[in-house]
């Protein structure tokens, strides 16, 4: 469904992404997992065409979008949903005015059908009732449930997961992953999660692929990884930093 | 030693390139897009009504001042009766859509970079964007098509208020006549000096709202990024509309002329 060809994205003088190869097949649940400032958040903007690479070539369904223009591009997210690792919720509205905003756009759903279907979208992250909540009034997790119930309301084919559990306590941080997990069952969509929590990504992926100097560094299962004894996948999994390189 | 304007001057016409793929793309918006009534209702009310009070201060104590000034000088040549026409010429043409302008780019163009900057830093235009939803349709064209529009009925309101309050000032306070200080002011108050204004007026409403969106979509990151597009919103467009009055002027004048 998607196939990520030879990317390649510079940032002045720092080559983020230096090749990138990746095949996402559909109904997958794919973790990116890598350090922190390695560029799994650049590739994620990738995929959704919201960064144009350099070089290479995102195919999404057989068609190139890195170098379309945001006209071009607006078709092709409507397959998409993401959640932001802040959320990115719309201050100036509602939790409802929110999570319509895509049905509200598009002026031919009814008022009754859009509030059916927010009221379904909450329900299925746990979060019935706050219809008329104001993003400042919610906590970081809710604001992350409220965010996927935007992404999934329009029944997207692909759900991106910015860094899901990052700012969340542990209880709340494996409510999300159960809630990835629960949506990428019940809407059979392909979810593609970025992040650095090993706990997440042994609750969420089917297949994981570690992102390591701009390049996929290698992929498997989740047990495979945490099995692995490659000394970089290894120090990785089991968050033990290299003395000789400085890690912040 | 050449290096430094170099860069200036590259970066200098990046940002104009970026500014007019920006202006492009609201033309194509207004012209293949369908602009939301509710939207732009909701800019008019916060750009048009809440900025009256500034408006009509401003055009108040210009009005009022421009008179008394001119007063003094022309009743050195016994010519009190033309205070009124001067200061009726001088609103309608300049003084009031060049001050309503800028009062307006004070409030609204610094709110907007503010806004939409706060939006780039929190990713919300990027969650606009995996929305299906084009920036420029949803965030820059009501503010721009609102704008156009509440500015020329602000700078209207502006010259009423600032001609009324020298007229207070002029007859009550000053003791010019007033029966000859309309009569000249009718006399000698065209209606392309009223046109005049009115298009000035609504050009400085695009410059006030293109400035302060482009200047919000391209912040730089951060609270540092945003405070430096709200003032440079404020800035870039105080001077755009001071230079531009100037060629305006004089263009307006020829073409008006000829009608």
């Amino acid at each position: 469904m998607i196939e990520v060809r030879q990317l390649r994205k510079r940032f002045g003088d720092q080559q983020v992404l230096d090749g990138v190869d990746l095949t996402i097949e559909k109904g997958e649940s794919l973790v990116i997992i890598g350090r922190s400032g390695g560029g799994k958040s650049v590739l994620l903007k990738h995929l959704v065409g919201l960064t144009h690479p350099d070089s290479g070539q995102v195919l999404v369904d057989g068609r190139d979008i890195s170098h379309l223009n945001e006209r071009e591009l607006l078709a092709v997210r409507r397959k998409f949903g993401m959640l932001f690792q802040s959320a990115a919720l719309f201050d100036s509205l509602t939790v409802e005015e929110n999570i319509a905003f895509v049905l509200a756009r598009e002026r031919n759903h009814p008022p009754q059908e859009i509030a059916r279907r927010v009221a379904e979208a909450l329900e299925m992250v746990e979060m019935p009732g706050i219809q008329k909540r104001k993003p400042a009034e919610l906590s970081g997790g809710m604001r992350k449930r409220v965010g996927l119930a935007r992404a999934i309301i329009y029944r997207p084919e692909v759900v991106f997961y910015d860094e899901p559990t990052t700012g969340l306590d542990p209880v709340v941080s494996d409510s999300i992953d159960k809630l990835v997990v629960r949506v990428c069952e019940r809407l059979k969509v392909t979810s593609i999660v970025i992040t650095h929590d090993m706990r997440s990504m042994q609750a969420v992926g089917r297949r994981v692929a570690m992102l390591h100097l701009g390049r996929i560094y290698t992929s498997g299962t989740p047990a495979e990884m945490m099995a692995s004894t490659d000394p970089v996948v290894s120090r990785f999994v089991r968050g033990i930093s290299d003395e000789k390189v400085h890690t912040f | 030693m050449t290096e430094l304007p170099a860069k200036v001057m590259q970066s200098l016409l990046a940002g104009l390139g970026r500014f007019s793929l920006m202006v492009a793309e609201v033309l194509r918006s207004l012209t293949t897009q369908r602009l939301s009534g509710r939207d732009l209702t909701s800019q008019l009310y916060y750009i048009g009504v809440k900025s009256q009070t500034v408006v009509l201060v401003t055009g108040a104590f210009t009005g009022m001042v421009l008179c008394a000034q001119t007063y003094f000088q022309f009743h050195k040549v016994k010519m009190d009766s033309a205070t009124l026409a001067v200061v009726s010429v001088s609103m309608c043409g300049e003084l009031g859509p060049v001050l309503t302008a800028l009062m307006v780019a004070g409030r609204v163009g610094a709110s907007m970079a503010a806004e939409l900057g706060t939006m780039r830093v929190t990713e919300q235009i990027d969650a606009l964007r995996t929305l299906a939803t084009h920036p420029i349709d949803y965030i820059v064209v009501p503010r721009v098509v609102a704008t156009m529009i509440a500015v020329p009925l602000l700078t209207a309101e502006s010259i009423a208020v600032g001609i009324f309050a020298a007229y207070l000032v002029g007859v009550h306070l000053l003791q010019i006549d007033p029966g000859y200080s309309l009569v000249n002011m009718q006399r000698f108050t065209d209606h392309r000096d009223v046109l005049m204004g009115f298009i000035k007026s609504f050009i400085f409403g695009g410059i006030i709202a293109t400035t302060g969106c482009y200047k919000g979509m391209h912040c730089g990151q951060g609270a540092e990024g945003v405070g430096h597009a709200t003032t440079e919103a404020v800035v870039y467009a105080s001077i755009a509309i001071l230079m531009s009055n100037f060629f305006l002027t004089l263009l307006l004048t020829r073409l008006l002329a000829l009608i």
